[in-house]
C-alpha cells in the first residue's frame, strides 16, 4: 500500500495521489489517503483517486500541534501499514515525518523532486544535493514505510480514479503541553521553493524601492520574488526569499534573474530551473553562462517593460 | 493576555538558572565556495568548515537568553574531529560548555542514525537541558531532521519553524512559529525543543577576549565507546537510508543574448514564455 499523508485537502494532496496512483499501477497495490485535521474538511472531490481515504478529524485538530497528530496518526500507520509513505515538504510535512520516522524507526528522504519505484518495490527518493545540479537518489532498502517529504509541485494531477472507501478512526485525544494563544492571519504568499515562476533580484536594481517592479511581475504570473545574498544583507527582503546555498535551492519552471551578476552560490542555488532567463547591464556577467535568455539591459526599466506588455494584454 | 519581551522578565532570585541545549553541526564553508566549471558541481575538498549558519541563530538565541537569565549553555554536535575547532568558536562566543561526538563508527549516518546517536548521547552523558534550540536546517544536507527525530526520541515537546521568541516565563516559553498561512504564537511547557529560522535573532561576531578567553576551555570529546553504542545502531550500518546514485545534471545552455537594437526582441521573447503563467491561480 503507498500512503500519503496530509492536514488539508490541497493541491499537494492531489498531486501526491497522482504520483502514488503512477507507483501502485506499476507495482500493483493500493492508494491510501490519510487525512489529519479540522472536522470542516471535505474529502468528496479527492476520495475517488484514492482506493481508500483514512480520517482522523478532530476540532481540536484545526491548526497543527505534533504530538496529538503524532499518536493518532502513528496508530493509523501501524494499522494499515503502508510500505510507502508520502507527504508534502510543506511544514505540516517536515515536522510530522521526521517525527513519525523517529517513531517507527525508519528513513525519511526530505524534499524529494521525483520519486519512482522499482520491480523490488524500493521506493526510489531522488533530491537535490549539496550545490545545485546534483542530484541524489536515495532507498529505504530495509525498512518499512519507505518516507519521503515531497516539493509541492514535483508532480501533476492525474485522473485515474480508484475505490474510493473511506473509513473513520477513533481519534484518541491527549493532553497537550503546546497551547496556542493567538493566531494572525498571513496573506500565503508564494514561497519562493514552491512557486512555478521566481523572480530574483540582487543589487543592479540599485535601490530597495525599485524591487517593487519585480513583485509586482511575480504577481501578474503568480510566483514568488527571490533575492540574492547581498540584498538581503542590505535588508531589502527577508532570509526567507534568499536563493543559493546560504538560503533556499529553487527549481521553478521560470526563473527570472534581474541585476544579479552570478556569483557561484546564487548559481547553485538556482541552475537547475527549467528556463532561466538573466537581465543585467554586464553581457560578461557569469548569470548569463547559465541562462537561456539573456537581456543586456538595465533590469528595473527591462522589468518594467515586462509588466507593461503583460498589464497591456490582459486590458485587451 | 499580557506578553512580555524576554528582556522585561525577571528571573527570581535564587531560583536554579536554565539549562540551554543547542545542536550544531559543521558544514561547508559556502562563502569560499568554487564551482568546477566543467561539471558544475561544488568543489568541497579544502573547505573550511564553519558552523551552519542556522544554528548560529540557534545560538544566539541561547546568548541573549542567557544575558537576560540565567542560564547555562551546552553545544552538541556529531561530526568529524575538526568540528572541534567550529565547536571552540561556540565557546568563544559565550557557550559554557562544547560536547562533540566523534567517530569513525558514525561516518555516513543519515538523519534517523544522527537523531538516535545525539538522542543517546544526552542519555548516557545525562546532559541537562530544559530548551533545546536548533536551526531550522543544515545549509549542507537541507533536511531539517535531526531536531525533530532527536526530541522525539527524547519525547520532547517540539515547535518547528520559530520566527521570533517572545517571552520566557519560569516553566514555559512563549514563541511565535511561521507557517504557509498564518503567524502562530504558541505556549510551550519545558523542556521541549524549538527550531529557529534566522528572523529569531541576529548572530554577533566573536570577541578577541572570548576567543582568548575559549583557548583555555575545553571541548569535551566522546566516541561511540565512551556513549557504550553498538556499532549496529550507528553510521551507515545504522542508516535506514542508502544513497544509490549521484549524478550531474549538466544543463547546457546555451544563452540567446539580446542587446541594443535587438533587446525589444528579446523582451518579446521573454513575454511570451510568461504569457502562459500570467493569471493562474496562486495557492
Amino acid at each position: 500500500m503507498i500512503g500519503v499523508v496530509n492536514n488539508q485537502i490541497d493541491k499537494n494532496t492531489l498531486e501526491l495521489l497522482g504520483k502514488a496512483n503512477q507507483m501502485a499501477v506499476k507495482i500493483q497495490t493500493q492508494v491510501c489517503l490519510f487525512i489529519i485535521g479540522s472536522k470542516e474538511l471535505k474529502v468528496d472531490h479527492v476520495k475517488d483517486y484514492a482506493d481508500l481515504t483514512v480520517l482522523m478529524l478532530s476540532e481540536n485538530f484545526g491548526r497543527f500541534s505534533l504530538y496529538p497528530f503524532l499518536i493518532n496518526l502513528e496508530k493509523a500507520i501501524l494499522k494499515y501499514r503502508p510500505s510507502i509513505l508520502l507527504s508534502p515538504a510543506t511544514t505540516f510535512g517536515r515536522t510530522i515525518m521526521p517525527a513519525l520516522a523517529a517513531r517507527l524507526r525508519t528513513g525519511l528522504t526530505a524534499d524529494c523532486t521525483d520519486l519512482d519505484v522499482d520491480d523490488k518495490g524500493n521506493l526510489l527518493q531522488t533530491r537535490p544535493a549539496i550545490g545545485g545540479n546534483v542530484m541524489a537518489t536515495i532507498i529505504t532498502p530495509n525498512h518499512r514505510p519507505q518516507m519521503a517529504t515531497v516539493r509541492p509541485r514535483s508532480f501533476s494531477v492525474q485522473p485515474e480514479k480508484r475505490e474510493g472507501r473511506v473509513r473513520i478512526e477513533e481519534i484518541t485525544e491527549l493532553e497537550d503541553s503546546c497551547e496556542l494563544i493567538k493566531i494572525e492571519k498571513r496573506e500565503p504568499s508564494a514561497q519562493i521553493d514552491q512557486a512555478q515562476i521566481v523572480v530574483s533580484v540582487g543589487k543592479g536594481l540599485r535601490r530597495k524601492e525599485n524591487t517593487q517592479i519585480a513583485e509586482k511581475l511575480a504577481q501578474l504570473v503568480s510566483g514568488a520574488v527571490g533575492a540574492t545574498r547581498s540584498v538581503v544583507d542590505a535588508k531589502w527582503f527577508s532570509h526567507d526569499h534568499q536563493v543559493g546555498l546560504s538560503g533556499k535551492t529553487v527549481k521553478p519552471k521560470v526563473y527570472i534573474a534581474a541585476g544579479i551578476s552570478g556569483a557561484v552560490q546564487h548559481i547553485a542555488g538556482m541552475q537547475t530551473s527549467e528556463i532561466v532567463i538573466a537581465i543585467n547591464k554586464d553581457r560578461y556577467a557569469p548569470i548569463f553562462k547559465v541562462a537561456d535568455i539573456g537581456l543586456v539591459a538595465d533590469a528595473y526599466s527591462t522589468l518594467e517593460q515586462i509588466v507593461k506588455i503583460l498589464e497591456d494584454e490582459s486590458d485587451a | 493576555m499580557v506578553i512580555y519581551g524576554i528582556r522585561y522578565v525577571q528571573q527570581i532570585k535564587g531560583e536554579k538558572s536554565m539549562k540551554i541545549l543547542v545542536l550544531a553541526k559543521q558544514v561547508p564553508d559556502t562563502d569560499k565556495v568554487k564551482i568546477d566549471p566543467l561539471t558544475g558541481t561544488m568543489i568541497r575538498e579544502g573547505l573550511d568548515a564553519v558552523i551552519n549558519p542556522l544554528d548560529l541563530h540557534a545560538l544566539e538565541l541561547a546568548l541573549c537568553l542567557k544575558e537576560t537569565h540565567r542560564a547555562q549553555i551546552t553545544v552538541l554536535s556529531m561530526g568529524p574531529m575538526s568540528t572541534e575547532m567550529v565547536l571552540r568558536d561556540t565557546l568563544a562566543l559565550g557557550a559554557d560548555r562544547a560536547i562533540l561526538l566523534s567517530d569513525s563508527a558514525f561516518a555516513g549516518s543519515d538523519t534517523w542514525a544522527t537523531s538516535y546517536t545525539l538522542s543517546e548521547a544526552v542519555k548516557k552523558l545525562n546532559i541537562e537541558y530544559d530548551l533545546v534550540i536548533c536551526g531550522e536546517k543544515a545549509t549542507d544536507g537541507e533536511t531539517g531532521q535531526v531536531g525533530v527525530e532527536f526530541a522525539v526520541l527524547l519525547n520532547l515537546p517540539v515547535i518547528t519553524y520559530v520566527s521570533r521568541f517572545v517571552s520566557l516565563q519560569n516553566d514555559s516559553i512563549v514563541v511565535e512559529r511561521t507557517v504557509e498561512d498564518a503567524y502562530e504564537t504558541w505556549k510551550v511547557r519545558l523542556p521541549a525543543l524549538i527550531s529557529v529560522l534566522r528572523s529569531v535573532s541576529e548572530p554577533r561576531l566573536p570577541t578577541l577576549s572570548g576567543k582568548k578567553m575559549s583557548l583555555s576551555k575545553k571541548v569535551e570529546i566522546y566516541n561511540a565507546r565512551d556513549l557504550g553504542l553498538k556499532n549496529n545502531d550507528l553510521g551507515l550500518t545504522g542508516s535506514p537510508t542508502r544513497v544509490v546514485k549521484v549524478y550531474n545534471t549538466k544543463l547546457s545552455r546555451n544563452c540567446q543574448l539580446y542587446m541594443g537594437k535587438d533587446l525589444n526582441q528579446g523582451i518579446q521573447e521573454v513575454v511570451k514564455i510568461l504569457k502562459n503563467y500570467k493569471g493562474s491561480v496562486r495557492r
